[in-house]
């Protein structure tokens, strides 16, 4: 059993007890704690459940590679599934809970699917799509879905702030280690901007938990000057707790802040996004040590050797009374000289090289410690944990040779240096057989847009694992990068104590020969059960590329992304393969390089901030009505305006009647506007528009339909001609933007020879619509110096002149069908023109209505609506608006694919008013249902609703569709289709069910 | 996340303040053309792995189209000019061929 040691531990303080809690369990820790080195304290070993078999787990490493150690953090409003207990820093009040098992950790019902194993192989869920049916739904599905997900998904709204953060730097430099420090020591002298960044609270890496000496000095001490000149360098910054995540195009880099995760209590945002533009990077990411692959080496207290000596050296705490280091290199033996040194007992070190004598083996052998060389791992024995080893020849099938009782197992199958940020952007890597990693290629690095490397690799990262080698890395990256800057940097870099060492030796398997029980034990990817049988299984049948054989097993797809597996995985497909490693290759490293939050994405997105809210100057009016707002674009407008007792429904149908019976007042200034402006704007007008625009006179407005090359229907809306050379184009309300840019796309690079000019002025004017019987009267009650009679002002005519004192522009035009007035006035005066008018229209009962009052008043009399009736797959043809469609004109934008053959198919759906039978709202999205069935065996449908209401008006459901030769079929009965399985008939009608002699409008 | 120049206002304009608008150069076919020339217009558009000619509006800036010219596969730029002409100008090209000494616009 793990445990606390009386001493030691050079990372936390005795002196700050810190009380938390493990799944509703009572524990203390100390300041500078992570929660797996407080677990581990507390002689918790077991952590977690693996993903697909639910075998117990321990924690296995140290750092952010950790796969198995995952915990739901917090709770409520705080809670966070899936975080490393190893990256997890200690505080009072901590509330962590263990994932992955039902109903407890200890005993764990899913684990039974470890039993199952011989059905779960690589490929189990592609392969169960193959089955029928029928063993999907019983067999399969219940398990998968039991078995799906990693840790819970929180369900509150997430309690705290995050927020994104802009950085331009000349140099950024990822990873505080020394490799990172004397490159940031470097550049920082040449004067370039430098933002160094190192994701744990502590500076150095792995240098002082390996005894390193710098200058003659503990490396501890280097490590603290060195910080000290740095942060007294203005042009250079420091962060540590920031993650580089990603390196993206042309030097973009994010980086994650994690400011209040150790101490919950402080003010601030919780995390920031560091959105960094960066003309060099330099990538001092360390390395990770990789597992070896032997049977049994997921049982908790087997770990990465470097991690057993992080927490023995870093955190005072003993994996075991007694360690087995298993190894094929020196570094693994510094493990077992700390357990040593900290009064632990190492029964051996098995080594599957068959001599070494570097000075660390000769350290350790003269520690007393027993070496045993060309030996290798036969089996690892315990369920829970960890009671022993059995060995083996390295070279042989694992005939047992020999049996040691354990409590932990520390293995190290050498380093791989962390390439993931020099391969995001595009960096290559070459295969170094001496280290048996893939390191970066220094001729095939990332580049930007001048076509220049911008991501320089330094220290172990690029594969120099010595530390006098390290800094010397360090200084001369820095260098290079200054260099491509335009600046000047010397390389100096301290000297090291480093032992000289025997070379490692590649081991994939241990033991070499070992047969397929021993493999079907070997784990390679912890999270995701991805055994070395599972990779030769993969091989067997077919996938060969390493990407596939990744999605196929689920290699390396877990939360870790494989940083432990990736390597091993490839081996032991190379080896399926009889291939070589690099020409197997690796997987495409992808960002993040951990995950990060989701709130460090959102940033400050959310809530009322969550996008920016377009409001029109009588907004505050409709709030204080109470009105019921929907969103329209980036706009907000009122839907309906409920009052006292009314739902939405009762008020909707009291503006419409209100409206058709008296005076009706809508806000529309949300109604795109754009000026066209030059002496070709009546030609560019005619091409933006499927009918004639340049011949409408001066004063006169003009429905228009807007179509985009693909001949579908884009926009619609009333054009005026101000003067011969001004046009004001009125768009739908959402489509201002989308309208205005595709003015501009066609007149910068098309036509930019001819002399026009657009102007967005949406936001210059407010502008009401004046609806209703009592419109007029409205009108002249406030007084105008226009004469507004039907004979001086007929509709679709316009003129400019005073009403009420307001400047005002008048529009006869109508989306209601009813004597009609739009009326645009400066946006500054919108709002008081907006109060006026209501009171002077009090004796007329006038009523302000929604945008729903609108569409069902539009839909009696059968305008179309652009997001109803049409979708990005409709032609004005469809829509029985060929009369909109010039006959005379060479040309339109559109009118060449409108002759395309699918375009001219007299069997395209045509739009038809429908009318219920008895009465009812036919439902949203409802199928005209057609005899028969298709190729699919689904039923045929003839027709489809694109819009459906109750008409108040006239008592009845109404409803525009699109139907089979619909204009032709009027008086027919057809059936559309419902949720509940049933139909319901309408009979296929004109459109335009109110008025259609235009009585109540042309007044 | 590019960077591009903006030819019109001069700005070194991040990826976020611009939006794109596909191939550049293509010729428009309207109404007397035949099927296959405006199927080819509408449809058709290469995708090379290397120089690609391409449209760009710096949609959350100056407000006006652009081209550039650009290497799909390294994320080189080689030049950044205006929309309005009809073909790559002979200092684009001449950039582009400093670069890939093989490369010819026909390709
Ligand atoms: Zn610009």
């Amino acid at each position: 059993m793990s445990t606390r040691l009386s001493s030691g531990g050079r990372l936390i303080d005795r002196s700050a007890a810190r009380d938390f809690t493990f799944n509703g369990k009572r524990l203390t820790g100390y300041a500078g704690d992570t929660l797996a080195s407080a677990l581990l304290a507390n002689g918790q070993t077991l952590m977690g459940r693996s993903f697909k078999y639910h075998r117990p787990r321990g924690v296995v490493a140290s750092g952010a590679e950790e796969p198995n150690a995952l915990m739901g953090i917090g709770k409520g409003s705080r809670f966070e599934p899936n975080q490393r207990a190893t990256t997890t820093e200690l505080f009072d009040g901590l509330e962590a809970e263990s994932q992955n098992h039902w109903p407890s950790l200890e005993f764990d019902v899913g684990a039974v699917n470890n039993s199952l194993a011989m059905f779960f192989p690589a490929g189990f869920y592609y392969k169960t799509f193959m089955f029928p049916r029928p063993a999907w739904k019983h067999l399969f599905e219940p398990i998968v879905r039991h078995s799906a997900g990693l840790g819970k998904a929180p369900k509150d709204r997430d309690a705290d702030r995050y927020e994104h953060f802009y950085a331009f730097v000349d140099v950024m430099i990822v990873g505080g280690g020394i490799a990172g420090l004397q490159a940031a020591l470097t550049a920082g002298a040449s004067g370039a901007r430098v933002l160094l960044v190192e994701q744990t609270a502590h500076w150095g890496g792995r240098a002082p938990v390996d005894g390193v000496e710098i200058d003659g000095q503990p490396a501890d001490e280097w490590i603290k000057s060195a910080l000290q000149t740095l942060e007294g360098m203005d042009n250079v910054r420091v962060r540590s707790r920031t993650m580089a995540s990603g390196v993206y195009d042309h030097g973009y880099v994010l980086a994650y802040e994690r400011l209040t995760d150790h101490a919950p209590e402080m003010d601030g945002p919780r995390h920031r996004l560091w959105r960094i533009r960066a003309k060099q990077v330099i990538t001092a990411t360390g390395a990770l040590e990789r597992p070896l692959s032997f049977a049994g080496n997921d049982i908790p207290g087997v770990m990465l050797a470097s991690a057993v000596r992080d927490y023995v050296v870093n955190w005072g705490v003993s994996p075991g009374d007694r360690t087995v280091v298993v190894t094929n290199n020196d570094d693994a033996y510094r493990t077992a000289l700390a357990l040593h040194g900290a009064g632990l007992a190492v029964p051996a070190i098995v080594d599957a090289r068959a001599t070494v004598t570097g000075d660390l083996p000769e350290a350790a052998r003269a520690a007393g410690i027993r070496v045993l060389t060309g030996t290798g791992i036969a089996s690892v024995k315990g369920k829970k944990a960890v009671t022993g080893v059995t060995l083996c020849a390295q070279a042989g099938e694992g005939a047992v040779t020999d049996e040691i009782a354990c409590e932990a197992v520390a293995m190290s199958g050498g380093w791989s240096p962390v390439v993931h940020l020099w391969s995001h952007c595009g960096g290559k890597l070459t295969w170094d057989a001496d280290q048996a990693c893939f390191r970066p290629d220094h001729d095939r690095a990332p580049t930007s847009h001048d076509g220049k490397p911008f991501v320089t690799a330094a220290g172990a990262a690029d594969g120099v694992l010595g530390s006098a080698d390290a800094l010397a890395s360090g200084s001369n990256a820095a260098v290079a990068v200054a260099e491509a800057l335009g600046l000047s940097a010397t390389a100096s870099a301290p000297s090291a104590n480093d032992p000289a060492e025997t070379p490692m030796e590649a081991v994939w398997i241990m033991p070499q020969g070992a047969g397929p029980a021993k493999r079907m034990k070997m784990w390679l990817d912890y999270q995701n059960d991805v055994k070395v049988s599972d990779v030769r299984l993969a091989a067997q049948e077919g996938y060969e590329s390493v990407e596939h054989t990744k999605r196929y097993t689920t290699l390396g797809m877990a939360t870790d992304q494989g940083k432990l597996s990736n390597i091993n995985g490839l081996a032991t497909l190379a080896s399926a393969l009889n291939d070589e490693i690099p020409n197997v290759g690796t997987t495409t490293f992808r960002p993040p390089y951990t995950p990060i939050s989701m709130g460090a994405i959102a940033g400050e997105a959310r809530g009322d901030v969550f996008q920016p809210l377009r409001r029109t100057p009588m907004h505050a009016w409709h709030e204080e009505q109470g009105a019921y707002m929907e969103p329209v674009g980036h706009w907000r407008r009122p839907y309906c305006y409920p009052k006292a007792g009314e739902t939405h429904e009762q008020a909707v149908h009291r503006e419409v009647l209100a409206t058709r019976n008296s005076l009706g007042l809508l806000d529309a200034s949300t109604l795109g506007k754009i000026i066209v402006k030059g002496p070709d704007a009546g030609r560019f007008m005619d091409m933006l528009y499927t009918n004639m625009m340049s011949t409408l006179k001066p004063g006169k407005c003009r429905y228009g339909l807007m179509c985009n090359e693909n001949g579908f229907l884009m926009d619609d809306g009333v054009v005026a001609r101000i003067d011969e050379d001004t046009f004001l184009v009125h768009t739908t309300s959402g489509g201002a933007e989308h309208t205005h840019g595709h003015m501009e796309d066609w007149l910068q690079c098309e036509w930019w020879d001819w002399k026009v000019h657009t102007v967005n002025v949406t936001e210059q004017y407010a502008q009401v619509a004046v609806v209703g019987p009592n419109a007029r009267k409205l009108l002249e009650k406030l007084g105008t110096d226009m004469d507004l009679s039907a004979e001086a002002l007929p509709f679709m005519g316009f003129a400019t002149g005073k009403i009420g004192g307001f400047n005002t522009r008048v529009f006869r035009i109508s989306f209601s069908g009813e004597l009609s007035f739009e009326i645009a006035v400066p946006a500054s005066q919108g709002r008081a023109f907006w109060d006026a008018l209501h009171e002077a229209g009090a004796e007329w009962n006038a009523t302000a209505y929604g945008t729903e009052a609108l569409h069902i008043m539009r839909a009696e009399k059968g305008f179309i609506m652009i997001g109803d009736e049409t979708d990005g797959t409709v032609i004005p043809q469809d829509l029985g608006l060929g009369w909109a469609i010039s006959k005379k004109k060479e040309d339109y934008l559109g009118k060449r694919a409108q002759e395309r053959s699918h375009m001219t198919d007299p069997t395209r759906w045509k739009l038809v008013g429908l009318e219920t039978v008895d009465g009812s709202v036919i439902p949203d999205g409802s199928y005209a249902v057609a005899s028969g069935t298709n190729a699919n065996g689904q039923g045929n449908t003839q027709g489809r609703i694109t819009s459906t209401y109750h008409s108040p008006t006239l008592g009845k459901g109404i409803a525009m569709g699109l139907v089979l030769n619909g204009p032709d079929r009027m008086g027919e009965v057809i059936e559309f289709n419902k949720v509940d399985g049933t139909t319901v008939p309408a009979k296929i009608v004109n459109p335009v069910f109110y008025d259609p002699d235009g009585e109540k409008q042309n007044v | 996340m590019l960077i591009l120049e903006c030819p019109c206002c001069g700005v070194m304009a991040d990826e976020t303040e611009l939006a794109p608008g596909g191939e550049a150069h293509l010729k428009r076919y309207g109404p007397g053309s035949s099927d296959e020339e405006f199927e080819g217009y509408l449809f058709h558009r290469v995708n090379p792995k290397g120089v690609h000619f391409e449209r760009w509006r710096h949609a959350n800036g100056c407000g006006k189209w652009f081209l550039a010219a650009r290497c799909t596969n390294t994320l080189e730029v080689f030049a950044t000019y205006s929309a309005q002409t009809p073909e790559p100008p002979q200092h684009v090209i001449d950039a582009i061929a400093a670069r890939r000494p093989n490369w010819s616009i026909e390709a």
